[in-house]
């Protein structure tokens, strides 16, 4: 273990800006890519529900 | 054809690509989380301190897998283009589109997490060094095939274009990989190389090894999930699509 207190482990032997800076927005860019390919799925699906649901009601 | 051989062409059509890629993202997405978590651990709580640059080189455990991601992400995307031109598949230029914005991702990631490892260490944010630049031109090489498959309306030929950009800009992956040994640079030289043993602890070295395993089950994963929206947007007006289960009511 490396660590002493949870507050060392913050610090990063005073590389803490750098070391949270490169996993902190690597962790925020991943998420993000996630919730707007999510995004992008659902919403073709929906567009493509209400278009199939518009011609059925039109062939009804 | 012999019967028994599998007919990998019937991949190659997006109907039956779909729900064959909507099988497989959850365990891609699945082991990759258990390797991310494995590959932090060691990062952060198993890797001992460095002698020289102390807790700094730890960017090393998302720096070096998410600069190989974004290598080999423009080689499989050079893949598909080279599939497609020759075999005028389909499902290749949407391949080569889902893998675009997560390979250009990872470049900036790399770029980004060299920054922050630089400053410390070298005192300078960005250099104009032979691997700095070539990585960075790596992804505007990304940039440029988004905004040029983008720009053209007819998907066919959106892929065309973009397949040719892939197949020339590919060039570019072996000049990043050698410019270390090429140039007099800055960059360090690699730390893990096919011929000689690393230069670096066992531990340090399965963490990084770890964290590039867990990068490539989320590129893998998240191209499978992207893949499947634009196989829908492509094809919205093809009955496979209006017959399958998820469009009904």
């Amino acid at each position: 273990m490396n660590w002493g207190s949870a507050g060392e482990f913050f610090a990063m032997g005073g590389y803490g800006l750098y070391v949270w800076g490169s996993f902190g927005v690597t962790a925020a860019a991943l998420l993000i890519e996630v919730v707007l390919v999510r995004q992008r799925f659902s919403a073709v699906r929906r567009s493509l529900r209400r278009e199939l649901a518009a011609d059925r009601d039109t062939q009804d | 054809m012999s019967q028994r051989l599998v007919n990998w062409f019937k991949f190659a059509s997006p109907a039956s690509f779909y729900p064959l890629a909507g099988k497989m993202w959850p365990w891609f997405a699945a082991i990759g989380t258990v390797l991310a978590a494995a590959g932090l651990w060691i990062s952060f709580f198993v890797a001992p301190t460095d002698f020289q640059q102390g807790e700094g080189y730890r960017i090393i455990f998302i720096h070096v897998p998410a600069s190989w991601m974004s290598m080999f992400i423009y080689c499989v995307m050079a893949f598909w283009a080279a599939i497609g031109i020759t075999f005028n598949t389909r499902l290749s230029g949407m391949m080569s589109s889902a893998l675009a914005p997560t390979g250009a991702l990872f470049a900036f990631l790399s770029l980004w997490t060299g920054a922050l490892w630089g400053k410390p260490m070298w005192g300078a944010w960005w250099v104009w060094d032979a691997r700095l630049t070539s990585e960075l031109i790596l992804f505007f090489l990304y940039i440029g095939y988004i905004a040029l498959t983008a720009a053209i309306d007819d998907p066919r030929r959106a892929d065309k274009a973009g397949a040719i950009i892939s197949l020339v800009g590919v060039v570019n992956v072996p000049i990043i990989y050698f410019s270390v040994k090429w140039w007099n640079t800055l960059h360090q030289g690699a730390s893990v190389s096919l011929t000689k043993a690393p230069s670096m602890a066992a531990t340090m070295l399965w963490g990084m090894l770890i964290m590039a395993l867990a990068f490539w089950m989320y590129s893998i994963a998240i191209a499978l999930y992207r893949v499947r929206a634009i196989i829908l947007e492509r094809e919205r007006h093809t009955t496979w699509v209006a017959e399958l289960p998820e469009m009904q009511r």
